[in-house]
C-alpha cells in the first residue's frame, strides 16, 4: 500500500470535499436566482471530483473503506485539505474571491496532472478540468463585477482579499507527499505553480482595478498536515453527525 | 356567427397565420364581450393562449397569482430541504440533495419567466412574496426535523405535486403550460429519489425504521392539505376549469393521491396516520378521514411551525444580495459605456 500516494488523493479530495461543504451553504440563499444555481452547480462539481478521488483513495487503502468512510469516519486532524478551504463563506464577495483563488490554483494543478504517471489521476484531472475552467471564468468575472461595480461592492471585494490573502500561500508550499508523490511523477511540483499564479491573479485585480497584496505577507499554513483552524471541527461535527450517531447503517 | 366564422379559419392555420387574422380582427374595434367569447372559444378548442393573445384581465390576474406562487413555492421549498445538505449522510445523498435543490431554483426561474410574459417583472413578483402579498405552498411551513424528512418531502409533497403539475402541463396558457412539462420531468426523478431515500430507511436498523415511519406520520396530513380546500369551499376553482387552467377539481386529486399512496406504502412497509382509511370497493377508491381545517387555515394566516422563518431566509437572501446585484448592474453599465467610447 502506497501511504504517501494515499495521503496526496486524500489532499486533493479533501479540499474539493470541503470547498463543496462550505459553497452549499449558499444554496437557497444566493443573491439572484441564477447565481444561487451557478454557486450550487459548483458546489455540485466540486462534490463529484471529490467523489471520484475518495473512490480511487478507498481502492487504494483496500479493505472495507469506501468513499464515505474516508469523508464521514475521519478526525479533523486527518483532514488534508488547504486552510483557505475551510473559511466561513462571510459575504459574496469573500465567497467569490476564495473560489477565484482556489479554482486558478485547481486549474494550474489539473493541467499537470494530465501527466501524472498515475492513469487514475490524470483522468479524473482530464475530467474535471473541463468544470475547473468554467469556476475560474464565472469568479474571475465575478471578482471583476465587484471590483469594478460600486463603491460598496469595491471596498468589500478589497477587505475580502485582505482577509483571505494570507492563506494563499500555503498552496505552494508543499507537504512531504506532495514532494515524495512530485518525485514519482505521480503527483504535481506545486511550487512552480506559484508564479503562473500570481500573474493570473494580478490580471484579474488589474481590470478589477483592485490592488494586488504584498509578495511578503505571512502566510498561514498547516492544511495539508492536519493543523487547521478552528473552522472545521464545526464543518465535519455538522457533516458527520448521521453517520457518527448511527454507525454501520446504509443510507 | 360571424366571430365564430373568422375565428374558425384560425384554428387550422398555423400560429403566424393565427396572429395575422387576429391583428386584423381587433383592427374592427370589438367589445369586450366578442373577444371573451373567442377567447373562451379558443380555450375549448383546446388552443393555447400565448402572451400576445388577448385574454381576460382576470384571467391574467388568475394567472399570475398562481404561477407566482407556485415559483415562491419552488424558492421557499429550497429551505426547508437545504437544511439537511450540509448534513446529508453520505456523498451520493448530498449530490443528489443538491442536485435536487438546484432543480427547484431552476423552476423557480422558468415560472418567474413565464409570469413576466404575462407583463409583470420578477422583482415585482419577489417583492410581493417579501411583503406577504403574494403565497406560497403552505407545506414548506413544516420543519424539517430528521433526514427521513427529505425522504418523505420527495415522496409525499413531491408525489402531490406532481397530480397537480401533470394537470398543469395540460394548462390553457402556453409559456405556463410548456414550463410545467420541464418540470414535471424532474419532479418524477425528485418524487423516485424520496421514495428512494425512505426505502433504504425502512430496510435499516430499528431506529432507522422508526425515524422513517415517524416522519411519513408528520408529513402525511399537510401532503393532503396541499391539495387546498374542500371543492366547495375553493375561491378559485370552478372559473379555473372553466379557463382549463385546471382541470380536475381539489378532492379528485387529492383522492387520486391517496389511492397513489396507500399502494406504495405497501412497499415501504409504513403505516400511515389515518384510522379511517379503507378500501371502498364500491366507490373504487380509498376512504380516508377529515383533514384539520383549522390547523390548515392556520398555516395559511401565518402561524404554521416556521412561516416566519422561511419568509425571514427569503427577505434576507434578497436584502443581503441588493449590494451584489447593485454592482452587477454598475459593472454592466461601466462596460457598456467604454465599448460606446471605443466605438465612437
Amino acid at each position: 500500500m502506497n501511504q504517501t500516494l494515499i495521503n496526496y488523493v486524500l489532499h486533493l479530495a479533501d479540499n474539493t470535499l470541503i470547498l463543496s461543504q462550505r459553497n452549499s451553504e449558499w444554496c437557497g440563499h444566493g443573491p439572484v436566482l441564477e447565481q444561487d444555481i451557478a454557486i450550487t452547480n459548483i458546489s455540485l462539481d466540486l462534490i463529484g471530483q471529490a467523489r471520484s478521488l475518495y473512490q480511487y483513495a478507498a481502492t487504494l487503502q483496500g479493505g472495507n473503506v469506501t468513499e464515505d468512510t474516508l469523508a464521514y469516519l475521519r478526525d479533523e486532524r486527518a483532514f488534508k485539505n488547504c486552510l483557505l478551504t475551510e473559511l466561513p463563506n462571510g459575504d459574496w464577495g469573500q465567497t467569490i474571491l476564495r473560489q477565484f483563488f482556489f479554482s486558478t490554483y485547481q486549474h494550474l494543478l489539473y493541467e499537470k496532472l494530465l501527466n501524472s504517471k498515475d492513469e487514475t489521476l490524470a483522468a479524473i484531472a482530464e475530467k474535471s478540468l473541463k468544470e475547473v475552467t468554467y469556476h475560474v471564468r464565472w469568479s474571475s468575472e465575478w471578482v471583476i463585477r465587484l471590483g469594478d461595480g460600486t463603491e460598496e461592492s469595491h471596498q468589500r471585494i478589497a477587505k475580502a482579499l485582505k482577509e483571505l490573502w494570507s492563506y494563499t500561500g500555503e498552496f505552494f508550499i508543499p507537504a512531504d507527499y506532495e514532494t515524495a508523490t512530485a518525485n514519482e511523477g505521480t503527483g504535481v511540483e506545486i511550487a512552480a505553480l506559484q508564479q503562473p499564479w500570481l500573474n493570473k491573479i494580478q490580471d484579474v485585480l488589474q481590470e478589477a482595478t483592485l490592488p494586488m497584496p504584498e509578495a511578503k505577507t505571512y502566510m498561514h499554513t498547516g492544511g495539508k498536515t492536519g493543523i487547521h483552524t478552528e473552522n472545521l471541527g464545526y464543518i465535519l461535527a455538522e457533516m458527520q453527525h448521521l453517520q457518527r450517531s448511527y454507525p454501520g447503517v446504509e443510507w | 356567427m360571424k366571430i365564430q366564422q373568422n375565428y374558425k379559419l384560425t384554428t387550422v392555420s398555423a400560429t403566424a397565420n393565427n396572429n395575422y387574422l387576429w391583428d386584423k380582427l381587433k383592427k374592427r374595434a370589438m367589445s369586450v364581450q366578442e373577444l371573451e367569447k373567442i377567447f373562451q372559444h379558443k380555450v375549448d378548442q383546446e388552443i393555447k393562449i400565448e402572451p400576445k393573445d388577448w385574454m381576460p384581465d382576470a384571467y391574467r390576474k388568475t394567472l399570475v397569482r398562481q404561477i407566482s406562487q407556485h415559483a415562491h413555492s419552488e424558492i421557499v421549498g429550497m429551505l426547508p430541504e437545504g437544511n439537511w445538505i450540509s448534513r446529508a449522510p453520505s456523498l451520493k445523498r448530498k449530490a443528489i440533495l443538491l442536485a435536487k435543490v438546484q432543480d427547484e431554483a431552476g423552476h423557480g426561474l422558468y415560472l418567474y419567466s413565464a409570469v413576466e410574459t404575462l407583463g409583470t417583472t420578477r422583482n415585482q413578483t419577489i417583492e410581493d412574496l417579501h411583503s406577504g402579498k403574494a403565497k406560497y405552498s403552505s407545506i414548506f411551513n413544516y420543519p424539517t426535523l430528521t433526514w427521513a424528512d427529505i425522504g418523505a418531502i420527495g415522496w409525499l409533497v413531491d408525489g402531490a405535486a406532481i397530480l397537480n403539475q401533470v394537470m398543469l402541463c395540460r394548462a390553457s396558457y402556453g409559456p405556463y403550460a410548456r414550463a410545467m412539462v420541464r418540470i414535471c420531468k424532474e419532479e418524477s426523478f425528485h418524487q423516485r429519489q424520496g421514495f428512494e431515500i425512505l426505502l433504504v430507511l425502512s430496510k435499516g436498523s430499528p431506529e432507522q425504521r422508526a425515524m422513517c415511519q415517524d416522519a411519513i406520520n408528520r408529513w402525511w396530513w399537510p401532503s393532503l392539505m396541499m391539495f387546498g380546500p374542500k371543492d366547495g369551499e375553493s375561491t378559485h376553482s370552478d372559473q379555473s376549469m372553466t379557463w382549463k387552467i385546471k382541470r380536475k377539481s381539489n378532492d379528485e386529486l387529492r383522492q387520486q393521491f391517496v389511492d397513489m399512496i396507500v399502494e406504495q406504502a405497501k412497499i415501504l412497509n409504513v403505516t400511515l396516520p389515518d384510522p379511517a382509511l379503507k378500501w371502498n370497493a364500491e366507490r373504487g377508491h380509498y376512504d380516508f378521514g377529515e383533514i384539520d381545517w383549522v390547523e390548515f387555515w392556520n398555516v395559511v394566516k401565518g402561524n404554521g411551525p416556521c412561516n416566519k422563518q422561511r419568509l425571514e431566509a427569503r427577505r434576507k437572501a434578497w436584502t443581503e444580495g441588493a449590494w451584489v446585484r447593485d454592482a452587477a448592474a454598475a459593472h454592466a453599465e461601466k462596460r457598456k459605456a467604454r465599448q460606446q467610447d471605443k466605438a465612437a
